[in-house]
């Protein structure tokens, strides 16, 4: 087979790009500063349990919602007909094809506590009104630096990546297997539950994986909409590699741990997919 | 006396302003083999989708029992489809793709698994509960759809070229079983097919349609000895079609021969089609035969001959198990029976 040897330019790639980065990464996590073997990183990470904590409860939270906004709209989309689903496929990826940061640097400032929905909503009188009920004495909701303003940046830069798999897998359940569970007897409910919906689930599986590992690992959300004040994996292994604490031995680690963690995940995540027809892995 | 079940009434059905069906007016019986049989595009198809509830004709009734059933939809027809690619549930083993239609309409636990099984049963698959349905071949697939389809019971059960994915030999098997199936459920079966073999083999009544019309309805031994039209002469098997004169009742004359025939009607000297089946064209020595001519091409069939012979107005084709070789002169004799006679087209 000739066409074989294509595949090795890739492969050389991969071992140099990819394999070799891993093996770095493992050496790394189990050398001190000094040079010798130890598993000192890893107990000293004990330390920023409320990190690792912290960013697996804001990408879980950030995935659900992502699964509880996307759903719905990839099911609509599926509906609809050709020309609303293009439309809808463009809007969608619209965003995307502006710069990730200038997107969050955007939301920063809609949610600043002088910026433009504060702004909106002092205008329309909406804080008069609540002080005046409730006799506080509030000119702001403080939106930005606050986990909700986290999530809320995951949410939006990551809801296509639910969306598309999700609309992709569902889009493409052959019209006979619906027609099917009517002719059963299925009403539209029925259809849903039975059919669709666990037909979709190979999708749904890709998403949230889509969604929550880029969620559980970003730095610059937490950093532009965060303030700095919920530190996040991203964020701690950031500072390990560029910040005074150059440590890049325990940056090397939490990474490992990480890894280790999102991979188990997923592995159960699969289970659920039952194999076979699981779509994009990864 | 067999009781009516279904009944189409002027079905029209028009996509885009494109007339796909044609005033169609059918009756099917209780416990009836009924088979819808045309070439593709013919609305065969959407004839059947109409009696499954998945498309409502533009104009006309469907009648169930006697009651108007246009508006009811499929999930509330008595009325099973077995569909063409099977769509089974992809999601679920075979017990719990059988047992779906009873899981909706909450039948008790251990109906349900005595139903299954014996809906197995009666598809020879019995044992194949756990296994998923990636994991059967075609054939049993389709004996999936169609024992899924049973297990509900229904008044009718509608299939829509279930055979069209198997090689011959498994079609030929499902052919006389899915007859067996159907005499021993005593149900309706409305058949959708272009095979006209299979129509032939398994149908009480068949439905010859062509261009969104039905051609012909009758017995399987009315639609191939009595076609009524060119169309039908020609789907139904194989026919030499060839123009004749209707000299008077009972007198045809074509290729240059005048016969006595069976039919009569036609007026006096009234330009007809004659058709005449390949295989009732019996071959003799020249000089015996009503029609003259030479043989032009042999194919060796298995069970016969098919030898195109050319006379000096038409190259008939002919059917038969003696041979002749090419360039050889033969006779032809027809006796009244092989003769039929239809109105021009």
């Amino acid at each position: 087979m000739k066409n074989k040897f294509l595949g090795i330019p890739y492969i050389i790639w991969m071992a140099i790009f990819v394999v070799v980065p891993m093996f770095l990464i493992v050496g790394y996590a189990f050398t001190t500063r000094e040079g010798g073997f130890s598993t000192g990183n890893f107990s000293n990470m004990l330390s920023y349990a409320g990190v690792f904590g912290d960013s697996f409860l804001l990408a879980i939270i950030a995935t659900l919602v992502c699964l509880l906004i996307g759903y719905p709209i990839s099911y609509w989309m599926t509906r609809e007909g050709p020309g609303v689903k293009r439309i809808a496929l463009v809007v969608l990826m619209l965003p995307m094809w502006m710069n990730f940061l200038l997107r969050t640097y955007a939301w920063m400032s809609l949610l600043e506590n002088t910026g433009i929905l504060n702004e909106l909503f002092s205008a329309i009188g909406l804080f008069k009104l609540i002080n005046a009920v409730t006799g506080s004495n509030i000119d702001h909701f403080p939106m930005i630096n606050t986990k909700g303003a986290v999530v809320l940046g995951m949410v939006y830069n990551y809801l296509p990546f639910m969306i598309l798999p999700i609309y992709n897998v569902i889009d493409k359940i052959d019209a006979r297997v619906i027609e099917a569970a009517q002719d059963l007897g299925a009403n539209s409910a029925n259809v849903f539950r039975r059919v669709i919906f666990p037909l979709s689930l190979p999708g749904v599986i890709s998403g949230i994986t889509m969604v929550f590992i880029p969620s559980v690992s970003t730095f610059a959300i937490s950093k532009l909409l965060g303030g700095g004040k919920t530190l996040l994996l991203g964020d701690l292994i950031e500072m390990q590699f560029y910040g005074n604490s150059y440590n890049p031995y325990l940056g090397s680690a939490v990474s490992l741990v990480m890894m280790v963690i999102v991979l188990v995940c997923m592995a159960i995540m699969n289970r659920f997919g039952d194999g076979e027809e699981t779509a994009v892995m990864l | 006396m067999s009781k009516e079940l279904i009944r189409l009434v002027d079905c029209v059905m028009e996509f885009d302003g494109e007339v796909v069906l044609d005033s169609i007016n059918l009756y099917i019986n209780d416990a009836e083999f009924l088979t819808l049989l045309g070439p593709s595009g013919c609305g065969k198809t959407t004839t059947l989708r109409i009696i499954g509830g998945f498309q409502q004709p533009t104009s006309g009734d469907v009648l169930f029992n006697g009651a108007r059933i246009n508006d009811v939809p499929p999930h509330k027809r008595q009325v099973n489809t077995v569909f063409q690619k099977y769509a089974l549930f992809t999601h679920l083993n075979i017990y719990e793709n059988i047992a779906f239609g009873l899981r909706i309409s909450k039948v008790p636990e251990d109906e349900i698994r005595r139903r299954v099984g014996e809906a197995l049963e009666l598809v020879n698959l019995s044992g194949y509960e756990r296994r998923s349905v990636n994991s059967l071949s075609g054939g049993q697939q389709q004996r999936i759809a169609i024992a899924r389809a049973i297990v509900n019971r229904p008044k009718v059960l509608l299939l829509d070229e279930p055979l069209g994915a198997l090689d011959l030999k498994l079609r030929k098997a499902m052919q006389i079983e899915l007859k067996k199936i159907q005499q021993e459920v005593g149900i309706t079966f409305v058949y959708v097919t272009h095979d006209q073999e299979e129509a032939l083999t398994m149908s009480d009544t068949i439905v010859v349609m062509n261009g969104g019309r039905i051609q012909q309805i009758g017995t399987p031994t009315d639609i191939y000895n009595e076609p009524k039209n060119a169309f039908v002469a020609n789907f139904i098997g194989e026919s030499n079609i060839i123009d004749g004169i209707m000299v008077q009742d009972k007198v045809v004359t074509f290729a240059g021969h005048t016969f006595p025939c069976l039919d009569s009607g036609f007026g006096t000297n009234a330009p007809v089609d004659v058709v005449v089946r390949p295989e009732d064209l019996h071959l003799t020595d020249p000089e015996k035969g009503h029609i003259r001519g030479v043989v032009e091409s042999v194919v060796f069939k298995g069970i016969h001959y098919e030898m195109m012979i050319q006379s000096p107005t038409f190259t008939w084709k002919v059917q038969s198990t003696m041979f002749r070789a090419v360039g050889q002169e033969v006779g032809m004799t027809l006796t009244p029976d092989d003769i039929h006679i239809m109105h021009k087209s």
